[in-house]
């Protein structure tokens, strides 16, 4: 026990003080300037109410939920999957390539991968150099489709987690099962959806639980392809709460909004663990 | 239980070494004097930091046992901001002396950040040579100057003088009209529809810059104002606004100005001066009398021809109505911070770094309107660009941002509504009244008055 007790004091220390904190200043007009800096003043609901009749905030919250499902529970879970699935039938040199180049993008650090998908996305890009040369470019992504791309973005960064989390669940689904189901005349799709699927269960409850956090809390890779904009159309909750706070610095209503994602995360977390527990033998 | 033995042990001993070492750095902190000065420095803006080095050699030459540790932080002005603003919250990390935006002086004599200075200004003999305009910009809400001018701005138009003679312009141009520009520009975009006729900022993307150097130059010339000094009420509801934001639309709409996504980089400025003027590519834009600083040799974007070939307009009025120009003016200030250990240190060394000699070298180097009269009557000042006499006289009509504690959040929402509007999201009259709204509920009803 005793040498688990420092990481536990550590935990509690860096991680959920600063939640607590964050929770506490959401009651409060703390702000970077103003009477608010000097003597914050508990302030109650004020700026939960004030969240409700927000405009700005009704947006966000809807383009969190758009870009978790599109890029995370979609894009990375379900191309994960995909690519884990051949992979398993692909030669082994095919599968190492393949392997390295989706790995590739995910072990770039946060602000490398943003920029690099910036200069993939942006007007004078690789995307639409490429476009150009058989006469379709001009395209301003970033302007024009500003959720897709970060979306697309989001996909491509993060597909290599849910790669590995699969790969390693579908190598311990035993060979005989899918066998035996060959035998009695299973098509594939039946296999994949009724033997594999059933068996890696938990597998992919892990693995939604973790990427659906992760995506919730992405910030540098929005911050560098379109700072939230066009008029606040890729503003997501972390983009938003980091505005309010920092950019006007009303520390109180920016601490409001990132309690909301926290509690979001919550609920997401709970949703997992409640569909991994349910059909367990 | 080997294990857990020595690694407490180790954490003792660690902790021990934190301890011994943070104690022995304590006697010396106390014998030798430090002054922490916080400013903004960028690859386009060093003259101050210019100013500030030669500040240190001489304040501690003259001051032995003082040390000056200059802490530039490399930002644009809005992350300048929240940095400094983070940097004030703890005695630790706050500053001695730091650079201060004049619209943020009053929020930040709230927050308690800054140390009056009017004891310290009283046995100063300089401080009268700030002109009475400059004093007020360090002026707090109690009547107390907290923060001493180092120059002020004015914002014109510049164009150049080859585009619009190309397009049958005549130079020197002046318009007396929002028509009259727009009548130019349809000019322009004849002759050559590869041009950028005539730049507005617009959009969140360039933030202050994009109502400093833009909306206010048209708000405040169609008489309707954004706060009432008398009532100290915020404006909302008036056709002046809207009539603002239609002139944008308009501008962007015909392409006469850049394109939104550009207009919303916020690097865009970077190319209206680094590319598109020099090279012709633009006619005219709204900018401030720092115009120069970017272009004079050791600036960031050298251009040796601007003097021949720029020309610099006053911003007319809407239909020409007196006082027949508009021109916006802010500045910065250098302050010392209400938590410095040694305040009457840090003053005497904010008032090295803007005597006649550094104020002069700082106002020449940065394009700055002087606000010392013993800098204003130098002759190298007046000759340090063509341009100087025509930018200093638009003082005289001159705005100033009401720099109450709400106002940088007032700023924002007047940013996102121009962004609205040449995003094509909202219709002007759609977006004033939205920019109502979110004023209303800033600043609560009771402070907005209907005009």
């Amino acid at each position: 026990m005793l040498p688990v007790v420092p990481s536990i004091v550590l935990l509690l220390l860096f991680l959920l003080a600063p939640v607590l904190w964050s929770f506490y200043a959401s009651f409060t007009d703390a702000s970077l300037s103003g009477r608010g800096a000097k003597d914050p003043q508990w302030t109650g609901l004020d700026n939960y109410m004030r969240m409700l009749g927000d405009s700005s905030f009704p947006l966000s919250a809807g383009l969190t939920l758009v870009f978790v499902v599109a890029s995370a529970i979609l894009g990375q879970n379900l191309l994960g999957l995909v690519i884990a699935l051949l992979m398993t039938r692909a030669r082994r040199p095919v599968s190492s390539v393949v392997g390295i180049a989706v790995v590739a993008s995910w072990v770039l650090p946060e602000i490398v991968a943003a920029f690099a998908a910036y200069a993939w996305f942006s007007k004078d890009g690789t995307l639409n150099q490429l476009l150009g040369s058989v006469g379709a470019g001009g395209t301003n992504w970033l302007y024009s489709f500003p959720l897709m791309a970060i979306v697309l973005a989001n996909t491509w960064r993060g597909t290599a987690f849910s790669m590995l989390v699969y790969r390693a669940a579908l190598a311990e689904v035993p060979q005989d099962i899918s066998e035996a189901a060959l035998v009695d005349g299973a098509r594939s799709w039946q296999r994949l959806l009724f033997v594999t699927v059933p068996l890696i269960r938990s597998s992919i409850a892990t693995n939604l639980m973790l990427i659906t956090l992760q995506t919730l809390a992405v910030f540098t890779l929005i911050w560098v392809m379109t700072a939230g904009g066009p008029a606040n159309s890729s503003t997501t909750l972390p983009v938003l709460a980091y505005q309010e706070a920092f950019k006007f610095g009303d520390i109180g209503y920016g601490t409001a909004i990132a309690s909301v994602l926290i509690l979001i995360g919550v609920v997401f977390g709970a949703a997992y663990v409640w569909l991994l527990r349910e059909k367990r033998p | 239980m080997h294990r857990p033995v020595r690694s407490a042990a180790t954490l003792a001993a660690a902790v021990a070494l934190l301890v011994v070492t943070a104690c022995s750095s304590t006697p010396q902190a106390t014998e030798s004097k430090t002054l922490k000065v916080v400013y903004q420095k960028s690859d386009s803006f060093t003259a101050l930091d210019e100013v500030l080095q030669d500040a240190k050699k001489e304040f501690e030459a003259a001051n032995s046992g003082v040390t000056i540790e200059l802490q530039p932080i490399q930002a644009n002005d809005d992350d300048y901001g929240t940095k400094l603003a983070l940097a004030q919250r703890s005695g630790d990390t706050a500053p001695d002396v730091f650079y201060e935006d004049t619209f943020k002086v009053r929020s930040d004599v709230d927050a308690g950040y800054l140390l009056k200075l009017d004891g310290y200004l009283e046995k100063w003999e300089d401080w009268s040579q700030f002109s009475e305009g400059a004093k007020a910009a360090g002026r707090g809400d109690d009547g107390g100057i907290y923060a001493v001018p180092l120059g002020t701005d004015t914002r014109a138009i510049w164009y150049n003088k080859a585009v619009l003679q190309k397009a049958g312009i005549p130079v020197p141009w002046q318009p007396t009209t929002w028509a009259e520009i727009l009548d130019a520009a349809r000019k322009m975009k004849a002759a050559d529809p590869t041009l950028i006729p005539f730049n507005m900022y617009a959009g969140k993307g360039t933030g202050e810059g994009t109502v400093m150097q833009s909306f206010y130059e048209l708000l405040y010339g169609t008489g309707s104002t954004l706060y009432d000094e008398k009532e100290k009420k915020w404006v909302v509801g008036s056709q002046g606004f809207t009539d603002s934001l239609a002139f944008l639309e308009t501008l962007y709409d015909e392409q006469l100005a850049v394109t939104p996504a550009e207009a919303l980089d916020s690097n865009v400025w970077k190319k209206v001066f680094g590319e598109w003027l020099p090279q012709g590519k633009m006619g005219a834009t709204v900018e401030g009398s720092y115009t120069p600083s970017f272009w004079q040799k050791g600036g960031s974007y050298e251009w040796a021809g601007y003097t021949q070939d720029m020309g610099v307009a006053k911003f007319p009025t809407q239909k020409g109505q007196a006082p027949g120009g508009v021109s916006m003016s802010g500045g910065w200030t250098l302050a010392v911070g209400a938590k410095s250990k040694n305040p009457g240190l840090a003053f005497n060394y904010l008032a090295t770094a803007v005597n006649k000699k550094n104020a002069l070298a700082f106002d020449i180097n940065n394009s700055q309107i002087a606000v010392r009269k013993d800098v204003a009557a130098e002759p190298s000042y007046q000759a340090a660009n063509p341009f100087v006499k025509d930018v200093s006289e638009l003082v005289a009509v001159t705005h100033y941002r009401p720099a109450t504690a709400d106002y940088p959040r007032i700023s924002t929402a007047v940013q996102v509504a121009t962004e609205s509007v040449i995003t094509g999201k909202q219709s002007p009259a759609e977006a004033a009244a939205e920019y109502d709204r979110t004023v209303e509920k800033l600043v609560g009803a009771a402070k907005v008055l209907k005009k």
